[in-house]
């Protein structure tokens, strides 16, 4: 084996010589020291900003009788290094909105992959509204797993983060299967939010995506939920039961329907746990570019 | 279909020395389908006026507004004569600011139409006159140099002939300008990289292609395989950026169902003139059935080379002669790098007439060593040392908009690899935004072709282009400049040095400067650098026979 050469190619600056000529500019208001006046346009744009958004959950769900809409969605606005971010999603079910989550971020360039993002979550839907401090990352993953994790913090000190990753596995170049998961964790319950305190709920799921094009791809899920109002917790199981899913809580008397009746029995957990949603197909994903040169 | 025939007709008769060429243009009819899209006519003399103005365009039925000069995509061919002092008045009619960049001539600084650099733009309404002498001959180009106007068709060619006359005899010539156009904005074009940076790459590798591998190569390795690109975030199947998802590849203005024909007579030497005036193609160019003899590159004379096959990257020109033998029609084919379309045009005896079109090649797939670890399949290694001390400079490549950027440190896990040492250099640029790759082991590799030609074929490389006379200064490089072509794939961001153009400073030369520039491609994609206004010789092992050229396709992982 040869070893390494450098190939390199000299440069003859002969282009120097033009300088010899002094030709008439149209637009010279140089002092004639051939130097350009300063310029509105750069040689090389490479400063725009452009702004993106995607949808990346836009489903009606059905699992039996229960059927719920849900949606999930990002935008962001900003350069290659600096960015601002609009995260928000929700469920909607029985005319009420629930697990709504919204965040307000401002996320920079860290490493070359991942983005530092932090700014304000709101949880703003019909139950009480929480708001919370955050600051996580967001990126790609060795072995292409897109990776976002979050930590949170509210005003009363109580902590909560979200996981959320996602792997694309291509069948075909437009047929895509893609296993996701996204989890919450809290430090404290917050019945009237339906949180449970440790490990609170999980939405995972499988999608089967068709890209019509690169921006609009309707898509079929299987997702596997631990439904809201479920939880695991450690602390104490007796004082976070709480009512079904699906069931709204009386406004004025919520705290008393929470009351602790009986400890979670496990084999009820199991069975909660596999609870299937299936999605239907007519919901789409959807992402919509723009660009604003500076 | 109707074909179009040539309306470029340079057609003249040449002889070897001291002939005066006396340029005839001819324009020949085309057909009312393209009316809209007037071919090319050549402008001659030295007094020129250009207006730059907003052009209808029909490429296979579909409408679109296209950036044209005179009325025209591509541009009018401009002929001019080595000796003459050129005046090409440019009047600016879009509603935005423009310029015009003369590529590979040579031009005092102020004519050479870079806005922010050379001048201020040409605003709209306003008539910029460039003025020089022409200083050299051969076959060039002109494009826009303001926003995106080029890949949009601001792009002609430029003929200049030699005072002396053609090293080489020839019948007649054309020209031929492949480019690629697109029905969507530019700008939404980088928008879409900026957002998927593989928005326009549908070669993927799918389960199905994992399949055939294990089929072929053993489930571990397959695996073994996935996993090493997994953990390098990066796909070997990226060639181009953008494809033919978007792109319809042109061939002087024309798609290929519009079967441009350049006309000759059967034992006629002739010389096609090939300019790659496109954004981001590169284009594997062949004329089935007739080898070519490629005389010249960028412009200036070389030692005449047989080829059956080049590939052109963008900015590039290559002048080759062909002698079309019986009375048969030839097909030129032009395809893309990544295998998503092709560019076509015809080579008859009698307008009407077309050969078949060939299939396209096998998509080419990097490899280890196109990241950068090469020479690892010879199993010994040496400890690589590369030249720190590179400077980020204004130099670009010839596509404006295009910024360059990144390149992460890359998991080796063979343990021969930890003979190698990286420059303290590479090693700063590691990790950071700009930053997915350093090559650990650039290799030389100008003798090699490149992938994705089928064994048997001769295609040119670098190491063939041997100059004709011996360069004019023999003076060696006073010193040395080394430049990391770097990039970050996902975020499409692309640099110098790990560094945008707007976050790097200028190299400054003094006038009479003799500098070895070392590029070293840490991307795993061909990177065409052009330096305005100046010459570069290639070291490619020819000595002072270093061919000239404007513009070197930097291929990845290679210095």
């Amino acid at each position: 084996m040869s070893a390494f050469q450098i190939l390199a190619f000299a440069v003859a600056a002969f282009a120097a010589d033009a300088a010899a000529q002094a030709p008439a500019m149209a637009n010279d208001t140089a002092s004639g020291t051939g130097l350009p006046p300063p310029s509105e346009m750069q040689p090389v744009m490479d400063r725009q900003i452009f702004t993106h958004a995607i949808s990346n959950q836009l489903e009606g769900r059905a699992n039996g009788s229960n059927t719920e809409f849900r949606w999930e969605g990002q935008g962001w606005a900003g350069t290659d290094y600096d960015e601002l971010w609009i995260k928000s999603e929700g469920t909607v079910s029985n005319g009420a909105v629930d697990d709504g989550q919204q965040q307000f971020l401002y996320g920079r360039a860290v490493t070359t992959y991942f983005d530092l993002q932090g700014g304000l979550r709101s949880d703003i839907d019909s139950r009480p509204t929480r708001n919370w401090a955050a600051l996580g990352i967001q990126g790609l993953a060795p072995y292409f797993f897109d990776l976002e994790v979050t930590g949170f913090v509210s005003g009363e000190g109580h902590l909560a983060a979200k996981l959320e990753a996602s792997y694309d596995l291509l069948l075909t170049q437009r047929l895509i299967l893609q296993p996701q998961v996204e989890l919450n964790v809290y430090s404290k319950a917050d019945p009237a939010r339906l949180v449970g305190s440790g490990f609170s709920d999980i939405d995972t799921g499988l999608r089967l995506r068709y890209e019509l094009s690169r921006k609009f791809i309707p898509y079929m899920r299987l997702c596997w939920q631990r439904p809201r109002g479920r939880h695991l917790s450690r602390i104490s199981p007796t004082t976070a039961q709480l009512a079904a899913a699906f069931a709204r809580p009386h406004p004025r008397s919520r705290w008393s329907m929470w009351r602790p009746t009986r400890p979670w029995p496990r084999c009820q957990l199991v069975t909660q746990f596999q609870r299937r949603a299936i999605s239907t197909p007519f919901w789409l994903q959807s992402r919509l570019t723009g660009c604003t040169p500076t | 279909m109707n074909p179009i025939v040539s309306p470029l007709a340079l057609t003249r008769r040449r002889f070897l020395q001291g002939a005066a060429a006396a340029g005839v243009s001819t324009l020949l009819p085309w057909s009312l389908r393209d009316a809209l899209a007037a071919p090319a006519s050549v402008l001659s003399g030295t007094e020129f006026a250009l207006a730059i103005e907003e052009v209808p365009l029909t490429i296979n039925g579909r409408q679109a507004s296209a950036t044209g000069v005179n009325g025209q995509v591509p541009a009018p061919i401009l002929s001019w004569r080595e000796g003459d002092t050129v005046s090409l008045a440019v009047t600016n009619r879009l509603s935005e600011p423009s310029s015009i960049h003369w590529h590979g001539v040579r031009t005092p600084a102020p004519m050479d139409g870079v806005p922010g650099l050379s001048f201020r733009s040409i605003m709209p309404g306003e008539t910029f006159v460039y003025r020089f002498l022409v200083k050299q001959s051969g076959t060039y180009w002109y494009h826009s140099h303001s926003m995106f106007q080029e890949q949009t068709g601001l792009y002609g060619a430029i003929v200049i002939q030699p005072r002396s006359g053609y090293a080489q005899a020839f019948d007649r010539d054309y020209v031929v300008l492949l480019s690629d156009w697109s029905f969507e904005q530019p700008e939404t074009i980088v928008s879409n990289l900026k957002f998927q940076s593989d928005y326009y790459n549908y070669g993927q590798r799918t389960l199905g292609t994992f399949v055939e591998d294990a089929q072929r190569r053993g489930l571990a390795e397959t695996v073994a395989d996935r996993l090493e690109w997994g953990s390098m975030r990066m796909s070997p199947t990226d060639i181009l950026d953008v494809s033919g998802a978007t792109y319809t590849y042109l061939l002087n203005g024309q798609p290929p169902g519009a079967n441009w024909t350049a006309l000759f007579r059967p034992g006629e030497r002739v010389r096609l003139r090939f300019i790659n005036g496109s954004s981001m193609s590169i284009f594997d160019v062949r004329i089935d059935g007739l080898p070519m003899t490629v005389v010249q590159a960028d412009g200036n004379d070389i030692v005449p080379v047989t080829v059956d096959a080049f590939r052109i990257s963008a900015a590039e020109t290559y002048d080759v002669i062909v002698q079309p033998g019986p009375d048969r029609a030839y097909t030129i084919f032009a395809q893309s790098e990544d295998r998503t379309g092709y560019a076509r045009g015809t080579l008859a005896p009698r307008a009407g007439m077309d050969a078949p079109i060939p299939s396209m090649d096998p998509r080419p797939m990097r490899t280890m060593t196109d990241m950068g670890m090469g020479g690892m399949e010879h199993g010994s290694m040496s400890g690589m040392n590369m030249d720190p001390g590179s400077m980020p400079g204004t130099e670009h490549s010839s596509r404006p908009g295009m910024s360059h950027g990144s390149m992460p440190g890359m998991q080796m896990d063979h343990g021969r690899m930890a003979a190698m040492k990286a420059s303290p250099e590479a090693k700063q640029l590691q990790g950071s935004v700009g930053v997915d790759n350093v090559a650990m082991l650039p290799t030389e590799r100008l003798n090699r072709a490149g992938e994705g030609f089928p064994p048997g074929r001769r295609v040119l490389t670098y190491a063939d282009l041997r100059a004709l006379k011996p360069g004019n200064d023999p003076r060696p490089p006073s010193h040395e400049i080394t430049l990391h072509l770097t990039g970050n794939m996902e975020r499409f961001i692309w640099g110098f040095d790990g560094k945008k153009f707007s976050e790097s400073g200028p190299i400054e030369l003094k006038r009479g400067d003799r500098v070895r520039f070392v590029l070293i491609n840490d991307t795993m994609m061909e990177h065409p650098i052009h330096l305005h206004g100046l010459w570069s010789e290639l070291e490619n092992g020819h000595g002072e026979y270093r061919p000239y050229k404007h513009t070197i396709k930097s291929s990845r992982a290679r210095s």
